[in-house]
């Protein structure tokens, strides 16, 4: 087959296959066959455990009790929103609330902060730049633990222990080290040229910085927003640490559920799936503008 | 649209995914040629040494503060504190030197979160690179390939905390409420369908031929070659027989052997006590013991119509049994949940949650390997195998390297999914250090000498990675 591909050069697919024998043809076609059968099995493996989560949100305890959720398969009429209701008029919509307030001002504030510090690292120059740009990258893997103790003093000490800006605040310590790490990179290839003209005609920094720099980082601060959003949406250990009861997240609400886990299915299956909505959506819809901005060569 | 997940990944944003950020290939390495990447970091370079237009340094102090208050205060303070603090007894009243590193390393409870940290690093992080990178293989060619990386990606944008909720449902231990356990004992089922008659027994009275004798049922007389044996057992439905069930009929007997019929002795409404009424069935598949002297001398199963036959049986007398494997409860799942599945089975999780990031990294780095590259070696005569492990592998290991760094730190982290899907009582025996660190200082256990110590250990343990890191930054400016 080697010898015909050579003879029959210029056929090359995006697969980066090259037209062949016929014997290696059909080859490729049952085990590419084989091959799907294999990943649709896969796919059922990844997609299973969530739709198992969804069903189980959707039926009544005396089903769930009785019966595993894919006999809603043959028997769709035992789905019901009761779960969902009952959640929601049992206060789980303050948790949901919480989850917001913490996790919209955590990523806006990490998103302005590290921008300027990436400008800073980017495009001025100043002693020690290299060497602090190296402690930034350093700080990335520095596990959140370390920090849990010292700041509980320090906010018990401030009077924010408990709140919801003290939980803003540590995620947005801890988001800036990858937040500066990206947008800096970003930023070091926004071509010279137009920040030298920018400077020429005497802008101040902050003006180049706000009207020429940042508008054109959209792409590297829509992936990191949606990297800082994921995170602190998801977050359970900060919550865990700093929110008290009425500043609660629905991660630590739906944790404190989880001891009875067997009687409190109707809670934590419909809690956990409407704690996944949110993400799932931003994460698909954003997936497109993220990739283009990354297609365009942006994200360095 | 194929492209949609070939970028450089997106991930649950934890600030450790930068790892493999640090190195992983970008936009530029994957989709421009290797040209282009330099022109821009030397353009990049070349800017940064240019400083004659830029602003006085001073101005930089303005942009950099913010930022550098927030990491002073809260991650590298915390870092001093915590050295400080792990040297001081549970109140932090009294120095005590190293006695809560000492802790760590003596006693049992710690010992078990490193052990089990230890099998996470090894275990884990290979696990979910090997699969990114077959995943990323095999979703190469296929049409449907971005479908099938949004579904497998799609856990990392749910919490850990909600991944553990669906594997807490998917880990139940009873078959019917369990998708793990309903999928195995449903294929266990398939391959082992004939062990199935439980609840089958003989009459308890002196008049049936057969009674129970530790689980097995056995003849009540001894009994002899060229003798026919008639084993009747009650007890279950006659739905639940298998639907291969023949009307039970008499084995013809023959001279030097034993031969027998087992069948379900109830009729509905009637029938004859001990003898095979018209249609009452066979029980089929059911092993079949010939014991004498207490040995087994030879086995047989039961046809569709309940006979069983045994040839050539040396003279004597013997005892008919039917060993007890016959009659066991149904396969009941595995316990994952238990403490002894219970690291393999979130480890499981984790794969699940984590296989999405691998995949996707591995496949911007496959798609930036050179085709021409590939298709030489082809023409060469390479097989499919030699050119993927001597070729693609290779230009593969920087991603793969990034990915499993990634892991191993994210595996050393490890928390939400041993704290959600352990139940409390096994909890002990799922324990990592991160877990054990939150336990120690804040879930009760009052002692945040010891809480800091562990938080120390983690960050040790976590250095290597961060020299790593660096180092590579520093390779790709140079």
């Amino acid at each position: 087959m080697t010898t015909l591909t050579a003879s029959q050069p210029g056929t090359t697919g995006s697969a980066g296959g090259v037209q062949r024998g016929i014997a290696s043809r059909v080859l490729d076609k049952v085990g590419g066959g084989l091959v799907q059968v294999i990943l649709i099995v896969l796919a059922l493996f990844w997609l299973l455990p969530t739709l198992g989560l969804l069903v189980v949100s959707l039926r009544g305890d005396t089903d769930n009790n009785s019966s595993g959720w894919w006999t809603f398969f043959t028997k769709p009429a035992q789905l019901t929103f009761d779960n969902y209701s009952n959640l929601l008029a049992s206060g789980f919509t303050s948790s949901f609330w919480n989850t917001v307030a913490i996790t919209v001002p955590a990523t806006i504030l990490v998103i302005g902060i590290a921008a300027m510090a990436g400008y800073a690292f980017a495009w001025i120059e100043f002693p020690g730049r290299d060497g602090l740009f190296l402690v930034v990258i350093a700080l990335l893997v520095v596990p959140i633990q370390i920090a849990l103790i010292p700041i509980a003093k320090m906010y018990g000490f401030l009077g924010i222990f408990g709140s919801i800006p003290g939980v803003v605040l540590f995620h947005v310590a801890f988001g800036l080290p990858f937040a500066i790490f990206l947008l800096r990179n970003f930023f070091v290839g926004i071509p010279k040229e137009l920040l030298e003209a920018a400077r020429m005609d005497g802008a101040a920094e902050w003006k180049i910085f706000a009207t020429v720099v940042f508008p054109l980082a959209k792409p590297a601060v829509a992936s990191l927003g949606i990297f800082q959003f994921l995170w602190v949406w998801n977050d359970l250990l900060v919550a865990l640490v700093y929110a008290d009861t009425d500043a609660q997240p629905m991660t630590k609400a739906l944790q404190s559920q989880m001891r009875q886990f067997g009687t409190n299915v109707d809670i934590l299956a419909p809690g956990a799936f409407l704690s996944l909505i949110i993400p799932l959506v931003l994460f698909f819809s954003f997936q497109r503008y993220f990739v283009q901005g990354l297609l365009a060569g942006s994200v360095k | 649209m194929t492209d949609r997940l070939d970028g450089p990944q997106t991930s649950r944003g934890d600030d450790d995914d930068v790892v493999a950020r640090g190195g992983s290939p970008g936009p530029d390495a994957t989709h421009e040629t290797s040209e282009t990447t330099e022109t821009a970091a030397r353009k990049a370079a070349a800017f940064g040494s240019s400083g004659n237009l830029g602003p006085s340094p001073k101005v930089a102090i303005y942009f950099l503060l913010p930022a550098f208050i927030l990491l002073g205060a809260w991650v590298v303070y915390p870092i001093v504190y915590s050295i400080i603090r792990s040297l001081y007894d549970a109140n932090g009243g009294t120095f005590v030197g190293l006695e809560n590193y000492g802790a760590i390393f003596s006693d049992s409870g710690t010992l078990t979160t490193i052990r089990n940290n230890l099998i996470w690093v090894v275990v884990a992080p290979s696990l979910v690179t090997v699969l990114g990178l077959i995943f990323a293989v095999l979703t190469e060619r296929i049409r449907w390939a971005t479908a099938f990386k949004l579904v497998v990606f799609m856990p990392m944008a749910v919490s850990l905390l909600a991944s553990g909720v669906i594997f807490r449902l998917v880990y139940e231990q009873d078959p019917d409420k369990g998708l793990a356990n309903a999928v195995i004992t449903s294929v266990h089922d398939v391959f082992a369908a004939s062990s199935g008659y439980p609840g089958a027994r003989p009459r308890e009275n002196d008049q049936a031929p057969a009674l129970v004798d530790k689980g097995a049922v056995v003849t009540r007389q001894p009994v002899q070659a060229g003798q026919q044996v008639l084993i009747p057992l009650v007890g279950m439905k006659p739905e639940a027989l298998p639907s291969d069930a023949a009307a039970a009929r008499s084995a013809p007997a023959t001279p030097g052997g034993l031969s027998g019929t087992v069948w379900l002795d109830f009729t509905p409404g009637g029938g004859t006590v001990n003898q095979m009424d018209g249609n009452e069935k066979g029980l089929p598949e059911i092993t079949v013991e010939a014991v004498s002297g207490g040995a087994v001398k030879a086995t047989t199963t039961t046809a569709a119509d309940g006979t069983f036959h045994f040839a050539g049986l040396p003279a004597g007398t013997y005892q008919v049994r039917l060993p007890q494997s016959n009659f066991t409860q149904p396969f009941g799942g595995v316990t994952w949940l238990g403490p002894a599945l219970i690291t393999p089975a979130i480890i499981g999780a984790f794969i699940w949650v984590w296989a999405g990031f691998a995949m996707v990294l591995i496949a911007a780095g496959l798609s930036a390997i050179p085709r021409d590259a590939l298709e030489a070696a082809r023409i060469d005569g390479a097989t499919e195998w030699q050119v993927f492990r001597r070729i693609t592998i290779p230009l593969l290991s920087p991603v793969l390297l990034v990915v499993l760094v990634t892991m191993i730190i994210n595996t050393l982290k490890v928390f939400d999914l041993v704290f959600v899907i352990a139940p409390g009582s096994v909890q002990p025996n799922a324990n990592v250090i991160a877990l054990e660190m939150w336990r120690v200082s804040f879930g009760g256990g009052g002692n945040q000498g010891l809480g800091s110590a562990l938080a120390i250990f983690l960050l040790v343990l976590v250095l290597p990675f961060m020299a790593i890191n660096i180092r590579r930054f520093r390779r790709e400016q140079a």
